[in-house]
């Protein structure tokens, strides 16, 4: 009946594809996954996708995305095959352990799941739902709201595949580690990743994540990732995106954290098609810290949204976002940060600052923080810019020798300085503040010198022009 | 050097600078002194280049060339320094980078070689001891955080590392205690050469205690209404700009 798919709903489509894949998509997984899937499909018949009438959704539109012949890989597609090969990543003296994702499906190289000698688990979602079905059971889907306006349902429903970390009390995983998702596909490709970390009371990790796609071909990833910090758990997350023109990413992140964690989140965004980032984050217990900041440099008809969401659920705790943006022609960008006080929250601190440079008049930034506070002792602040340079200080810059142009590369730099300034690795800060720089001076190659170093033969020219400003 | 004749400059429509003339040779320095809303600072600021003004009337000749027409970083290449009343902060650009990339882009100006970064470091430590910073500024912020005294030092530090032909400094005085007062005037005698000419914009004499003045003028309502040697700011600091005001015929403002 190709008549009827031509009409029927993007949410329709996708619910026929589960019921017809229903075997494959569940196959061997543990009863209760099954059941948390059963569910997902149901809110998403029930409550559809979110559209632009919807709140957090009203400039970012999706059902455009849905439109393209996608393929779906319900079994793992990718052949044993040499990562090096294709890929390598050229922050040089980053020492990782990397693990990478191809199209959604871990790659196996090695062994599904690697288990270092601290005791630390590292490996295939898929293959610990099969190895450790009580520990994922606990976990996964308790963080992710299957009923707020996102993708977490579809998700849900759909994901096969992603990263499973497991780490044990009082670890400190001292090696970053690195999982590169890497999209290649002859075809439009949609996939839905799934991530999964667990971090036990008093342990240590930093984690990398790097978004990539290595033709330039039309994909949609719709991913979902739960991180649980225990007791005194802390958490350096990167999140670094450098994908093709075509690329849709969703990406929905559910933070919990427990008593005395530490989180510490970077969205580096330096190329990205469409993009819509959300970040949760609980604060369910007291003295819990999170620090959110991003970074996006974006051209052409570029879009990014960044939608964050900080619940202060329990008394004393910390939370900041620092979100900056560069926008060049007619890019468009969209921030919203929310923060919620609950009423027993008390003695909270809540900052957020978003500030973004549009450098013509087509490109568009839209900024709407939102603060809900039912607790009376708090210190909780927030701000948004969007503007131009700092008029004073280009005519300083300038009455030193400094031309124009050069004076604002120097500014646009120091401005996204401040967001990789608080990147704590030292060779992955020096390699972004290099590519911010040379990104700022339209110098930037994304092929031949992004973060991720791959081997398209289609190189594109990163053209931020400040000469527009 | 420089020569300002009959400039006329308003803002917003309303005229600050009327029939202004002046002319400053090499190995002069001008003091131009008067009360607060005369005009001085947008006299340095015109010179210097900021586009907010409207120039209605007049013209400036620099070394024989038409400055209206430059661009502020030309008008810096050519040699021209303006040292701010309010150096602005700019968070996030290292001194270092800073000042290195306007050594080299005056010297490029001037076909010569970038100075190498050993080259440029060596500089950096020697012009440093002129005004008593002892501070790394390798890895500091322009301004950022600096108090009101560092900042006007580092004004003067600057202007050692471009080596200007003109200087213009814009009350530099205001708000230094009198130690680093001394220091800044230290630097700035320590500059001065014979081929070079500074204009010290001022509202007090206690500056001109240090840096020596060839001439001194009186600014009122956007002229010069009394020009003097050294002794007129003396006279100034005894009896006030009152007498000026009556003897110029020039009516108090509301």
């Amino acid at each position: 009946m190709p008549e009827l798919t031509q009409n029927i709903t993007s949410e329709q489509m996708m619910i026929n594809l589960f019921r017809e894949n229903f075997d494959a998509i569940v196959a061997s997984e543990p009863k209760a996954i099954t059941a948390l899937r059963e569910k997902a499909i149901k809110e998403v018949e029930a409550r559809g996708f979110p559209d632009t009438d919807t709140e957090n959704w009203r400039f970012t539109n999706l059902d455009p995305l849905f439109h393209a012949p996608y393929r779906f890989d319900f079994t793992n597609q990718s052949r044993p095959f040499d990562i090096d090969k294709i890929f390598t990543c050229d922050v040089y003296d980053l020492d990782t352990f990397s693990i990478t994702l191809l199209n959604g499906w871990y790659v196996y190289q090695n062994a599904p799941l690697t288990t270092l000698s601290n005791g630390t688990i590292i490996g295939s979602l898929a293959k610990a739902m099969e190895v450790y079905p009580e520990l994922v059971e606990k976990y996964l889907g308790s963080a992710a709201d299957l009923q707020q306006p996102s993708l977490s349902a579809l998700n849900t429903a759909f994901f096969q595949d992603g990263i499973f970390i497991y780490v044990p009390e009082g670890i400190e995983v001292e090696k970053p580690i690195q999982i590169i998702n890497i999209i290649d596909s002859s075809e439009p490709l949609m996939i839905h990743t799934r991530h999964l970390v667990i971090q036990e009371a008093g342990s240590k990790l930093t984690l990398v994540h790097c978004d990539h796609s290595l033709t330039h071909n039309i994909s949609l990833t719709n991913s979902l990732s739960e991180t649980f910090l225990e007791k005194e758990a802390s958490l350096d997350f990167y999140k670094i995106q450098n994908k093709g023109r075509n690329s849709a990413v969703v990406h929905n992140a559910y933070f919990k954290q427990k008593q005395n964690s530490n989180l510490n989140s970077h969205a580096l965004i330096l190329n990205g098609g469409f993009t819509k980032n959300m970040i949760n984050v609980e604060l369910e217990e007291t003295e819990a810290h999170a620090v959110l900041n991003g970074l996006y440099l974006v051209d052409n008809n570029q879009h990014v949204d960044n939608q964050l969401f900080v619940d202060h659920a329990a008394p004393n705790c910390l939370s900041e976002q620092l979100y900056k943006g560069v926008l060049d022609d007619e890019a468009t960008a969209v921030f919203s940060g929310k923060i919620m006080v609950r009423k027993d929250a008390q003695k909270t601190l809540a900052y957020q600052n978003n500030k973004n440079i549009l450098l013509t008049d087509e490109a568009k930034a839209n900024s709407q923080p939102q603060l809900e506070i039912y607790a009376d002792d708090v210190k909780c602040s927030h701000g948004a810019t969007v503007g131009q340079l700092d008029p004073e200080a280009m005519f300083y810059l300038r009455t030193r020798g400094l031309c124009e142009r050069t004076a604002r590369q120097l500014l646009m730099y120091a401005f996204a300085g401040e967001v990789v300034q608080r990147i704590a690795i030292d060779p992955l800060r020096e390699r972004i503040d290099q590519l911010v720089e040379k990104r700022l001076k339209g110098e930037l190659s994304i092929c031949d010198q992004c973060v991720l170093h791959c081997n398209s033969k289609e190189p594109t020219v990163f053209n931020i022009d400040v000469s527009k400003l | 050097m420089l020569s300002i004749k009959d400039l006329s400059v308003s803002i917003y429509g309303k005229p600050i600078l009327k029939d202004f003339n002046l002319e400053v040779n090499a190995g002069e320095v001008h003091a131009i002194m008067g009360p607060n809303g005369t005009g001085k600072s947008t006299l340095a600021s015109v010179i210097a280049g900021r586009d907010m003004f409207d120039v209605d009337k007049g013209q400036i000749t620099y070394m024989g060339k038409d400055l209206l027409e430059m661009e502020p970083e030309t008008r810096a290449r050519e040699g021209i320094f303006l040292g701010f009343q309010y150096p602005v902060e700019i968070p996030g650009v290292s001194m270092a980078n800073f000042l290195r990339t306007a050594i080299n882009e005056r010297r490029k100006y001037h076909d010569l070689e970038p100075l190498s970064g050993a080259e440029f470091l060596k500089m950096m430590e020697e012009r440093k001891k002129l005004v008593d910073i002892h501070s790394k500024l390798t890895n500091r912020s322009v301004n950022e955080g600096f108090s009101g005294g560092e900042k006007k030092k580092n004004e003067i530090f600057q202007m050692a590392m471009l080596e200007p032909k003109l200087s213009i400094l814009d009350e530099t005085d205001s708000g230094l205690d009198i130690d680093a007062l001394k220091v800044v005037a230290n630097g700035v005698n320590k500059l001065r050469k014979p081929e070079n000419a500074t204009i010290v914009i001022t509202h007090y004499q206690r500056l001109l205690d240090y840096i020596i003045p060839d001439f001194v003028h009186v600014l009122f309502d956007g002229r010069i209404v009394k020009s003097g040697g050294k002794e007129l700011a003396i006279e100034l600091e005894e009896k006030g700009y009152e007498w000026i005001r009556k003897e110029a015929g020039i009516e108090e403002p509301m």
